[in-house]
């Protein structure tokens, strides 16, 4: 009989560890040769004297949704972390945590899509690991990516860097990704069309950077807790009040809808391809032409301002033209959207 | 965001908040309008329309969160479930944080207690059909918008012959609480916005002796900011006009006599009972229970378990809170002791809850 599911000896370290990265994980992944493989990777040639290194842990359920899965998000996520700090992303490892039973056939299928996310970043996947855990004490599969990044510039994007005065843009609509998840989970019959934003930042931010250098202040991505949480942050960080104008806020029909119903508010659903750009007002017109002119840009758009020095709130001039404020989300929207 | 809806215009919003203040000129006095509907809570807060009204028109918050007004001993109830061996807790989530005496859910799940967040009573049905070995808790709170859907629920369970799934009853109908309110000599209610949804099941004609016995102005109104607006300036007018009627504002949901089907479903499963409300008290016959022909679903008398004595946190106010003599900003623990992260009472739990909502979009 065929085998077509993950055991318990994949992780033991012998001959079925061997067949599943012999036959399945390494030559989806990297293609380096057995002659090649050392306990370490060694990178070469790097001349840039900052280095920006992350890592983020994946846990989503369920691991395949509406418009990726598990494994594009993993190298998506990691990717645009180091594009954010300005770096252009270099390297990465990715650790599998994968649970008894798993179908051998879906780890194919999130494999190939790290793959295909990780050419399409332009980086490389270097080193990597992969452990068993009997089933019931993992739920499928959890991968781990780190990533390291070197900047090709002497520019220092930092979330304290907002100032009076700036603009605030977004390369497109608020919400999908958090959505397309909780949409596609069991008991939640909720027929939509809503798919995740899951994409590499990292080639707009190089962009933004070669054309506008210095005026980029802060580069974010509003993963978990949404835009909301992202630009509390960065106000609370640069010590400043942020508006927003509702009417400026991108948000897809479908999204809305399914958050309206949920009882959910969109600024706090997690995004996994979105940027938040606060850039200096003289060059922000610009810059929107620059993020529309890319790949995952081309619905850029300027949401609202940085207005004063304070101590750090985000407010909202709605539609109707009330004003409201906007915190952090607190606790959890939806539990394990990444 | 686009606004598809007539009812989410800007420019139409924009002239009724003009109108409004063009109709309390000359109005000396402060009116204060109260709603009893968490989703009209969120919508006040979310289209930040309090910043918009006159400084004569203050809005407060009534006990319109579900959540919010099921008193503590009822979250230690469901806690004892699922503290019960081979036992499958079921509930909205909004219930998973609210705190118990001594314990919450979120908590007992932590631990190992099997509970799961449903969107609807149908969903833990099949959870009790999957489950035949277990029982399965489903934890019944809300108003006449979510009774109907727990008592459909029950005569599914009945039609499919189950036997292992039970309701932790605490349904509340409106408007009950708001005479309650509307005779508090300590609370001045000028006016109430009624629930929306609610009266979709129920039909604006159910507060017309709210109307007539305590001459209070009541209009049903809808969720959007057009609707929020319209409705609080029909009262505002009453209120100048010194006029106490019924009006009906969201006149395309709802209909005077109501949602015909789902309140003989509530007739068929339940009947009226003496509630506990959590802040307000007692009120009779404010609450549903099941009919005898249901009690085998009550988890109550077929799965008893023990139960710890009820005891209040100190200090929080939700009580007052929930009957609009205070606003969260006035409570001493709020934003301090009470967050939603570490939440004290259930008004900070709820997405609907006043607290909630001051906490997420108050602080302009």
């Amino acid at each position: 009989m065929k085998n077509d599911i993950i055991l318990l000896g994949h992780g033991s370290g012998g001959k079925l560890s061997h067949q599943l990265l012999d036959e399945l994980i390494i030559p989806t992944l990297s293609q380096v040769a057995r002659s090649e493989q050392n306990d370490a990777a060694v990178l070469e040639g790097i001349e840039s004297k900052r280095i920006a290194f992350t890592t983020d842990s994946y846990v989503v359920d369920p691991i395949i949704f509406p418009g990726g899965n598990i494994g594009d998000l993993a190298i998506n996520g990691t990717v645009n972390d180091l594009a954010m700090s300005g770096a252009r992303p270099l390297a990465i490892s990715v650790g599998l945590i994968l649970e008894e039973g798993l179908l051998l056939e879906e780890l194919r299928e999130i494999l190939e899509a790290m793959k295909l996310a990780a050419d399409k970043a332009q980086v490389k996947i270097v080193t990597g690991d992969t452990k068993v855990v009997p089933r019931g004490k993992g739920d499928k599969i959890f991968i781990n990516t780190s990533g390291i990044g070197v900047f090709d510039h002497d520019l220092k994007p930092v979330g304290s860097a907002a100032q009076p005065g700036d603009k605030v843009l977004i390369n497109g609509s608020i919400g999908d990704h958090g959505m397309a998840v909780l949409a596609s989970r069991e008991g939640l019959e909720l027929q939509s069309e809503i798919e995740t934003d899951s994409a590499p930042l990292n080639a707009i931010v190089a962009r933004l950077l070669e054309e506008h250098g210095a005026a980029i202040h802060v580069l974010r991505d509003p993963t978990r807790g949404g835009v909301a949480t992202t630009l509390k942050e960065i106000a609370l960080q640069s010590q400043v009040d942020i508006c927003l104008a509702e009417e400026a806020l991108p948000v897809n029909d479908a999204v809305a809808g399914a958050c309206a119903i949920l009882g959910l508010d969109p600024m706090f659903v997690a995004n996994e391809g979105k940027l938040l750009v606060i850039v200096a007002a003289d060059v922000a017109d610009a810059a929107l032409v620059t993020m529309q002119a890319c790949e995952f840009g081309e619905q850029a758009t300027m949401i609202g301002e940085v207005t004063e020095v304070s101590a750090g709130r985000v407010m909202m001039r709605t539609a109707i033209g009330g004003l409201r404020a906007i915190e952090m989300l607190a606790g959890e929207q939806l539990p394990r959207i990444c | 965001m686009k606004y598809g809806s007539e009812y989410r215009d800007p420019e139409l919003a924009k002239a009724l908040v003009a109108a409004i203040a063009r109709d309390v000129e000359g109005f000396a006095g402060q009116m204060t309008l109260m709603e009893v509907c968490g989703t009209h809570t969120m919508s006040i807060y979310q289209h930040g329309i309090r910043s918009l009204l006159p400084a004569q028109v203050r809005l407060i918050s009534g006990p319109g969160c579900p959540v919010c007004v099921t008193p503590i001993g009822y979250v230690d109830q469901a806690v004892a479930y699922a503290r019960r061996p081979d036992t499958i807790i079921t509930t909205f989530g909004d219930m998973i944080r609210v705190p118990g005496s001594t314990s919450n859910l979120q908590r007992e799940k932590a631990q190992g207690a099997d509970i799961r967040i449903v969107y609807s009573p149908l969903d833990a049905l099949g959870i009790a059909e999957k489950n035949p070995d277990k029982s399965v808790v489903f934890l019944g709170v809300g108003f006449e918008t979510t009774a109907p859907t727990v008592a459909g629920s029950l005569i599914e369970a009945e039609k499919r012959g189950l036997s292992n799934y039970y309701v932790l009853c605490a349904h509340k109908t409106m408007p009950t609480p708001m005479a309650a309110l509307a005779s508090d000599p300590e609370l001045k209610v000028d006016g109430y916005i009624c629930p929306a949804h609610v009266s979709a099941v129920i039909g604006s004609n159910a507060y017309q002796a709210l109307v007539d016995d305590y001459a209070v102005p009541c209009v049903v109104t809808g969720f959007e900011p057009v609707d929020m607006l319209r409705g609080i300036q029909l009262l505002v007018r009453q209120v100048v006009a010194g006029e106490a009627k019924l009006e009906c504002e969201y006149s395309r949901i709802v209909k005077p006599e109501g949602n015909r089907t789902a309140q003989a479903i509530l007739e068929r499963v339940f009947e009226p009972c003496d509630a506990d409300w959590r802040g307000v008290g007692p009120i009779p016959a404010s609450g549903l229970q099941l009919r005898a022909a249901y009690q085998k679903f009550n988890a109550l008398s077929a799965l008893p378990v023990e139960v710890e004595e009820p005891k209040e946190h100190e200090g929080c106010l939700c009580g007052e809170i929930l009957k609009g003599k205070i606003g969260p900003k006035d409570c001493p623990l709020f934003r301090k002791a009470c967050t939603p992260e570490y939440p004290v009472g259930a008004c900070m739990v709820s997405s609907e809850g006043t607290c909630a909502a001051e906490y997420k979009y108050g602080n302009v």
